[in-house]
């Protein structure tokens, strides 16, 4: 497995998640544990470019894949978070980075939501769109406010 | 977690192998749901057959003017591929109400198609269950039953089958396609799941060791069509209730409708009776409130999902006016 650029290897049971293989054997410990079952979003990676929670996939189905978590993520939606208060005590915030980022390159693909009028269209990444697409990410200090004025700001 | 002997399949036929070689083994496709009842302990396989890589991935149009889609293809994938935006839109729009972008990212058609109930009982060991437990009870009946269902029903088990894409594919009379070392066989998806009966641990037709390989749509109707869901906050809920109708209006007559309901029931709802009542029927309010009634009138309501008869009558309601709207305004 590649993690943040680096070939990695380790030996783990099969039954060790890909957050659990990312924070306790590799020393990666950007993605946070929230829930464990997925309704978070505090453990949320980049797997091949694509946004994926770390929690609910075992690490032995992501040998030779790409991963990528916050402490590779180099994008200019990590300042838009600190200029527009994205943040409070932070626990959220390596995934909603993580997110952030394959969200927008999901809009630029072109995907729709669940917030798009017609599935047919191309849509523009309204604050409606952003709420939706963000919403795997939950915020405990809730800094949705800036979390959105954050990914609006470099939607553009 | 326990541990177990894990196979990572290559191919169809080493997946199907496999699980025949080791009875109880399970399939593991995006995990979302599976990783989740394993840590939970209420999954404890012996083996688990790692599906997740077979190069079933990909729609391919088939001569009868339908689609074919591989069961491995990712959830978020397939709401995205302009086929099913085009063509069946309202595919598109129940698998996009569904779980979050993350989760869809991993989800998988076949996981999707076989995810488990969401009742809380069911994922709580130190409850009773029948349908994690066969004869130990059912603690939803005397408990917090908000979210559960309303038709189809028995009296051991009252759970909701949770999936929207599911209810989509009943609408659109969806087939699926599973694979065994015996061979092949297509399953119409409305004989796929099975009412719980007295046996709730039972959930569907398929054998343990059977693969779903993919799933067939048939040839779409041009008739608007849509999915609407109502849950307890805007995103990333499950449904109380969800509606796929797609109507088809001449002369201020209903031509044809197709209907089907989610978190309503044990599985993906075809409502036929309401589709019985509004076909030939003019396309008018009282008709649609006349077939939703009829849908609705075996409802068999919990102390905590009274609510959802009314609630379901109306998103009905609400859901084919839409769509007739739309119908005159083409
Ligand atoms: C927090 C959260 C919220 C969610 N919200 C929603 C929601 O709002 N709406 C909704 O519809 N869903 C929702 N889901 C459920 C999600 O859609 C399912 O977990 C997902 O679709 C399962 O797909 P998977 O590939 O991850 O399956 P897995 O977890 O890998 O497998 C699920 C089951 O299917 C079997 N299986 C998988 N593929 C095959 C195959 N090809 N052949 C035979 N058996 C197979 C497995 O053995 C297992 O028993 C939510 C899930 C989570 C965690
Ligand atoms: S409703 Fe079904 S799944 Fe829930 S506790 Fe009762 S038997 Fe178990
Ligand atoms: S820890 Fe993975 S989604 Fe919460
Ligand atoms: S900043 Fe504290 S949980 Fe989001």
């Amino acid at each position: 497995m590649r993690v943040n650029g680096a070939e990695t290897s380790a030996e783990l049971e099969p039954r060790v998640s890909l957050l659990d293989a990312l924070r306790e054997h590799l020393g990666v410990t950007g993605p946070k544990k929230g829930c464990d079952q997925g309704a978070c979003g505090a453990c949320t990676v980049l797997v091949d470019g694509r946004r994926v929670v770390s929690c609910l996939g075992l690490a032995v189905q992501y040998d030779g894949r790409e991963v990528t978590t916050i402490e590779g993520v180099d994008h200019p939606v990590q300042r838009a978070f600190v200029r527009n208060d994205g943040l409070q005590c932070g626990y959220c915030t390596p995934g909603q980075i993580c997110s952030a980022v394959g969200m927008l390159a999901e809009h630029a693909a072109g995907e729709p939501s669940a917030a798009t009028e017609r599935v047919t269209s191309r849509p523009t990444l309204t604050e409606a769109e952003i709420r939706e697409r963000m919403s795997g990410n939950l915020c405990r200090c809730g800094a949705y406010n800036g979390i959105v004025a954050a990914i609006a700001e470099v939607a553009g | 977690m326990k541990d177990f002997a894990y196979v990572a399949a290559p191919d169809v036929a080493t997946a199907v192998r496999a699980a025949a070689d080791a009875p109880g083994a399970r399939f593991l496709a995006g995990g979302t749901n599976l990783v989740d009842l394993m840590r939970q302990h209420v999954e404890r396989p012996d083996t688990v057959v790692d599906i997740s890589r077979l190069p079933l991935t990909s729609v391919e149009e088939t001569k009868s003017g339908g689609l074919r889609i591989g069961a491995l293809m990712r959830n978020s994938d397939l709401a995205a591929h302009p086929l099913v935006r085009t063509r069946y839109p309202m595919l598109t729009q129940a698998l996009l109400a569904g779980a979050s972008a993350q989760l869809r990212n991993m989800a998988t058609v076949g996981g999707n198609l076989l995810q488990r109930t969401r009742c809380p009982y069911f994922y709580d060991r130190a409850t009773p269950c029948h349908k994690r437990e066969p004869g130990t009870g059912c603690a939803a009946v005397g408990g917090f039953n908000r979210s559960h269902a309303i038709l189809g029903t028995s009296a051991s088990c009252v759970a909701t089958h949770p999936s929207d894409m599911c209810v989509a594919l009943a609408a659109l009379d969806a087939v699926v396609e599973v694979e065994d070392v015996r061979g092949t066989r297509r399953i119409p998806l409305a004989d796929l799941h099975r009412l719980p009966g007295d046996t709730p641990h039972l959930e569907t037709t398929l054998a343990p060791d059977e693969l779903i390989t993919s799933v067939e749509l048939p040839a779409p109707a041009a008739a608007p069509s849509r999915y609407r869901k109502v849950r307890d906050r805007a995103s990333f809920a499950f449904a109380l209730v969800s509606v796929a109708a797609a109507l088809e209006v001449t002369d201020g007559t209903v031509a044809a409708v197709r209907l089907a309901l989610g978190g309503v029931a044990p599985k993906p709802w075809r409502a036929v009776e309401a589709e019985r009542v509004l076909t030939g029927a003019p396309a008018t309010e009282e008709s649609f409130r006349a077939a939703a009634d009829a849908e609705l009138a075996p409802a068999v309501t919990l102390d905590g999902n009274e609510f959802k008869v009314e609630l379901a009558r109306r998103t009905i309601v609400a859901t084919l006016r839409d769509l007739a709207r739309e119908g005159s305004r083409a």
